[in-house]
């Protein structure tokens, strides 16, 4: 179980993982020493996976494709999904993959750089592939808010008075 | 035309942060760490809630009082949280903002020659509220070796027969200073032998940091000496909606009420079922952002120390209020200094009465990287008046 301060302490990084042990310790009170003590641990545990940024790459110019992708497995006798899902995870073309419940049991997202790329890989890799049933490709046509940041839009703007009492 | 102005109003002094206000809004590209209000956006759950009710038509007034169903929200928020104890029927009353509930308290109960106690340094209504009730004003001071909590040797100091009302307000704005269960006892046995009424303004209640508020209204035998006044500006970010409120013994709520009902009618009915949905759903919310500002507090301390100025240790609200005296420069003069030198638009410590003098109030509700861009500058500022 985490305690109160360390949940603060993952948060803060999860917010801005630029944060430097010492600019951590700053602003928790905790050490600088217990503070790459902890990081070290959770990184071993895999607790914190990766540090990287998020890309709005819409405001690049440079735009890739990306679609959501329902399917329907024939569960496996001992092994149920995971065996098909374990498989699929090794594609790189698949962003992010979800056990469901409901009408399907998979969820793909797929990015590649055009249409024609990710509708290639779902007919030639995915739905050949053993034990998949069927497929439904749902492209993304734009991402307005991704892991809780909106993308999209105008900022709120604070109109603050510059002093007030 | 002031020759129409009536005098006592025309002899109030402008408050200390307006002229300030005049003096920054001159200049481009400052950095503003004068704003007394949060930095954050009302959450969007109680936004969404002001435009539903509007969706509803809910446009009208409301009782007097405020809407019973926000009352009784209250009376339940205030048992859970502070341990106090307020009938939603006749012991609550919602106003435009916890600033007319002052004003209300102030007009209620004292009557010209009456003296309020006024701890300094403070929050720049209480004593014009008072003057216009035509009470008299006697600041208590507090000092930065106290941790700027009021001790009853002070008080019994300011005290006269004619006083009549103690105004305490922790966590206090502009110093950040609290006040424990310990430091308040010996207020409430004061305020028991001299048979004084309490006006405790505790807006700030939900911002400590490391321990929780002690309200003056919790304390044996002091629920009916205190109006407990209070509001969501600080606690929902909601300081535009003004919605605040007072609770206190049902005689004195019926006094407020009467002005209340002749000068306000009612709280703005919007802002009403905007705070109802902060009590009910916005919880996580308020307690992320007072993390937030626990995180930038210590960025501030830390600061302040690093570059060579005494600063206390705030655990309330949201201001830091560094001593600049080594600087040997006044309060404005540093301010004023700062502000053509470095473009940092801090509060002088002076503006908040005569206690605040020798020190600056940063308010730290704003990003972490606006933050630290300001004390970098403000290092650059100190350093050279301080070596």
């Amino acid at each position: 179980m985490l305690t109160e301060e360390d949940r603060k302490l993952l948060k803060l990084i999860e917010e801005d993982c630029r944060l430097t042990p010492e600019a951590l310790s700053i602003q928790t009170g905790l050490t600088p020493e217990y503070i790459t003590q902890r990081i070290s641990d959770w990184e071993k545990e895999k607790v914190i996976v990766e540090y990287r940024p998020l890309i709005n790459w819409e405001r690049t110019g440079d735009v890739s494709v990306s679609a959501l992708i329902e399917v329907r497995v024939l569960p496996q006798r001992g092994y149920g999904f995971d065996k098909v899902a374990k498989r699929l995870q090794k594609y790189p073309e698949i962003k992010s993959l979800f056990l469901m419940s409901g009408g399907y049991d998979l969820a793909l997202l797929i990015e590649g750089k055009t249409m024609q790329e990710v509708a290639l890989f779902v007919a030639e890799k995915l739905a050949p592939l053993e034990h998949i049933q069927s497929t439904a490709t749902h492209f993304v046509l734009r991402c307005y808010k991704q892991d809780g940041i909106e993308l999209m839009g105008e900022e709120e703007t604070l109109q603050r008075l510059v002093v007030s009492p | 035309m002031n020759r129409y102005l009536a005098s006592h109003v025309e002899n109030l002094p402008p408050s200390g942060i307006r002229k300030f206000f005049d003096l920054v809004a001159t200049m481009k590209d400052v950095i503003s760490l004068g704003v007394g209000e949060p930095d954050f956006v009302t959450p969007w759950i109680v936004r969404e809630s002001g435009i539903f009710s509007l969706e509803q038509g809910q446009t009208m007034y409301t009782s007097n009082a405020g809407l019973f169903e926000l009352r009784e929200e209250l009376a339940h928020h205030l048992a859970t949280t502070l341990g106090l104890s307020y009938n939603p029927l006749d012991e609550i009353l919602i106003t435009s903002g916890a600033s007319e509930a002052v004003d209300l308290v102030m007009r209620a109960v004292l009557a010209p020659g009456d003296v309020v106690l006024v701890p300094n340094p403070s929050y720049v209504s209480y004593g014009p509220c008072a003057t216009l009730a035509g009470a008299n004003v006697h600041y208590i001071p507090t000092h930065a070796k106290e941790d700027f909590r009021l001790r009853v040797e002070d008080l019994a100091q300011a005290y006269t027969p004619k006083a009549k009302l103690l105004v305490l307000s922790y966590p206090n704005n502009p110093t950040g200073a609290i006040m424990s269960r310990e430091d308040l006892l010996p207020i409430a046995d004061f305020v028991a032998k001299h048979d004084l009424l309490v006006l405790a303004d505790d807006i700030y209640s939900d911002l400590t940091y490391g321990g929780t508020h002690v309200s003056f209204a919790s304390l044996p035998g002091m629920h009916d000496r205190t109006l407990f006044v209070s509001g969501f500006s600080k606690s929902y970010a909601m300081t535009g909606w003004r919605i605040g409120y007072v609770a206190g013994h049902k005689d004195l709520v019926a006094g407020l009420t009467k002005i209340h009902q002749y000068t306000m009618l009612c709280a703005p009915i919007m802002g009403q079922f905007a705070a109802l949905e902060a009590l009910r759903s916005a919880s996580e919310e308020r307690d992320e952002m007072v993390n937030a500002y626990d995180r930038r507090r210590r960025l501030m301390v830390h600061g302040f120390r690093q570059m060579g100025l005494d600063c206390f240790e705030p655990l309330g609200a949201f201001y830091v209020f560094p001593e600049i005296t080594k600087t040997k420069m006044t309060s404005e003069e540093f301010a004023e200094e700062l502000l053509k030198e470095e473009k940092v638009a801090v509060v002088p410590g002076n503006a908040f009465g005569p206690s605040g003098e020798g020190h600056i109030r940063c308010s730290y509700a704003y990003s972490t990287e606006q933050l630290q861009e300001a004390l970098k500058r403000i290092a650059r500022f100190v350093q050279p008046r301080i070596s």
